[in-house]
């Protein structure tokens, strides 16, 4: 099996079919609607991307969302001031994102540990507060930059295609809203996730996770680090850039809050939660805080009320009382509860999890092969 | 083959004269050991030519090339590894993955940035790497993660590291402290086994049994100065060394 998952086709293939088949399989698990399912797509692009910095080479970027916010401002410009369509809107975003990366990891990587982890967050603020002062004619401050009819849009124009109606992006005709914009989200999603594994298993894969390992020992074997930290630091920025292009492709409109620390922080914890380091651990973290985000902030007063009205009065309230600062608006409890649990118990993620229990499946059935089965695990890398 | 001549090298932190005017000259394809009391600056000497310390005064040369001033991956480019006091190895990775990134750095460079190539393709790298795991005794294990090592093969592993980059010139950090006498021996019978490459060599060591049965030329550092320097035979009979070093211990 572990053999199996080492075919990058066959890992993709897998990939592309649960990711395509979400409609069907997140269904029973209520999230089976568009909007959010464009919502995993991508986040779990920023996730991935975020993984080949800090899970691969051991950065913590805290200034991550600001690449996030540059590909937005980019792609609603691009839908200004060249086209609806998204592709000329996705190149765009993931070469400013892409640029701006390069620039601001130059400084960055000057520094490592918490004092690089500051210097992002600072850019990042910087951009975010930035963007609602000098630059407004840029990014159109606390409004927000949005797709006007009286925007040039000179590639439609001389195509001579008119935006009817509703100003929607579209891909050669298709809309990118609902179920048409989530498989867009998808396929840049299988994408980036090839690329992100054909990364993870080449050799420049594995320097990444030799200057993690010891960066000190890079620099003795003949190694100069720096330009393999800044390569780690723009690649990721432009899959950062490649997710705020889709934010603004599935819903125009580019706002500065898409930069804040909060976002910063996100996709640490995503990243984190899923696994550091492992192939698809990012995407699923993504998932799933996105996916509570969504049901726990769902629930109220009543809704809780309702569901445990089987108890009886008294009990009923007690539980709804200890239960309802959990949900709605302070469902962020409950992610930083799940969060704090993972990192004291599974500091591995979720992907650890799931290896801990496929080693209990593996070596409790059949006591003989019990060292056979350890020795793939031990390399953790190599399986999923 | 390239001589490594070191001038008039000084080196203080704060008041502390850790080397005073230190010359040495290792003739190419040599063992060169370095003993000396603890504090002595052994080691002060060595992170001075691999770039980790910039000394104040002197010169040193590798060939025709200084090597002061150069940042420590182009020192190891110019053919210089390093085995260090404590094992500097990659604790996460695999042992076959540790000697294939140094081979990599000898085959690509600094920086190469080829991010789409398979890892599994670059079968040369693999057979080589696995064939100094070989050497060092090491291959059975090539595929456990190195952290899990006991230190005297951790030392082990990095001197594939080391030995992998087929280097000119190979420093050597006390290669047997901690170790086992059964160990040592391995060692010594292992650093004579590539001493056959003609890889010049300098020895930092306590252990003088290992010193003795290495070295062709041997320097006594004692408080940042060279005190003495000759043949095994001639350390031996030095009553300056006998005096500084080996005095009541031997």
């Amino acid at each position: 099996m572990a053999k199996f998952l080492r075919n990058d086709l066959v890992v993709l293939a897998i990939f592309a079919v649960v990711v395509l088949a979400m409609p069907i399989w997140l269904q029973p698990l209520g999230a089976g609607y568009p909007d959010l399912l464009q919502r995993f797509a991508i986040y779990g692009i920023f996730a991935i991307g975020f993984n080949i910095l800090f899970g691969l080479t051991g950065y913590l970027s805290f200034g991550h969302a600001a690449f996030l916010g540059v590909g937005s401002y980019a792609a609603v410009w691009s839908f200004k001031l060249l086209s609806l369509n998204v592709i000329p809107a996705v190149m765009l975003s993931i070469v400013v994102a892409g640029l701006f990366a390069a620039v601001i990891g130059f400084i960055c990587l000057r520094r490592s540990g918490i004092y690089f982890s500051i210097l992002t967050l600072a850019f990042a603020q910087m951009s975010y507060n930035l963007a609602y002062s000098v630059l407004t004619p840029i990014t159109n401050g606390e409004t927000g930059l949005r797709v006007l009819r009286a925007d040039p849009r000179v590639i439609d124009g001389m195509l001579g295609v008119d935006a009817k109606g509703v100003l929607v992006t579209d891909l050669f005709g298709i809309s990118m809203s609902g179920y048409s914009g989530f498989y867009f989200c998808a396929a840049m999603l299988i994408i980036g996730f090839f690329f992100a594994m054909r990364i993870m298993r080449s050799p420049f894969g594995m320097m990444l996770k030799a200057i993690k390992s010891n960066q000190n020992r890079m620099s003795y074997t003949g190694f100069n680090t720096r330009p393999y930290a800044l390569a780690a630091f723009v690649i990721s920025g432009m899959y950062a850039g490649l997710a705020g292009a889709l934010l603004a492709a599935t819903d125009p409109l580019a706002g500065a809050e898409r930069m804040q620390w909060t976002a910063s922080g996100e996709v640490v914890l995503m990243t984190i939660l899923g696994g550091a380091g492992t192939l698809v651990g990012p995407f699923l973290g993504a998932g799933i805080i996105k996916y509570f985000e969504n049901i726990f902030s769902a629930f109220n007063q009543q809704a809780l009320n309702q569901a445990f009205s089987f108890l009886p009065e008294w009990l009923q309230d007690i539980v709804v009382g200890v239960i309802s600062p959990f949900v709605g608006e302070g469902w962020h409890l409950t992610l930083g509860v799940v969060f704090m649990l993972i990192v004291i118990f599974l500091p591995g993620g979720l992907m650890e999890g799931f290896r801990r229990l496929g080693r209990l499946f593996t070596s409790g059935g059949n006591g003989p092969d019990r060292r056979k089965a350890a020795s793939p695990a031990a390399q953790p890398q190599a399986a999923e | 083959m390239a001589n490594l001549s070191v001038k008039d090298v000084s080196k203080s932190f704060g008041g502390l004269m850790a080397l005073d005017q230190v010359n040495l000259e290792v003739t190419a394809g040599a063992v060169h050991a370095i003993i000396g009391p603890n504090g002595a600056g052994k080691s002060t000497l060595l992170n001075c030519f691999v770039g980790r310390l910039k000394p104040d005064t002197g010169t040193v040369m590798f060939g025709d090339q200084p090597l002061l001033g150069l940042p420590p991956h182009r020192i190891n480019q110019a053919g210089v590894a390093r085995v260090f006091q404590t094992p500097e190895i990659f604790e996460d990775l695999t042992l076959v993955d540790n000697v294939m990134i140094p081979a990599f750095a000898r085959r690509d460079g600094a920086f190469k940035l080829n991010a789409l190539p398979s890892l599994s393709k670059q079968t040369d790298v693999r057979d080589h790497a696995e064939h100094v795991l070989e050497d060092v005794g090491l291959a059975d294990s090539r595929n456990a993660i190195a952290g899990t090592l006991s230190r005297g093969d951790k030392r082990r592993l990095e001197l594939a590291m080391c030995l992998v980059q087929d280097p000119r010139l190979l420093l050597l950090d006390e290669p047997t402290a901690g170790m086992s006498r059964a160990d040592t021996n391995n060692t010594i019978d292992l650093l004579k086994k590539i001493g056959e490459r003609g890889i010049t060599k300098i020895v930092i060591e306590h252990d003088m049994h290992v010193v003795f049965s290495l070295a062709h030329r041997i320097s006594v550092l004692a408080q940042g100065t060279v005190i003495a320097e000759g043949s095994p035979d001639e350390i031996k009979g030095n009553p300056k060394v006998q005096e500084a070093y080996l005095g009541g211990t031997h």
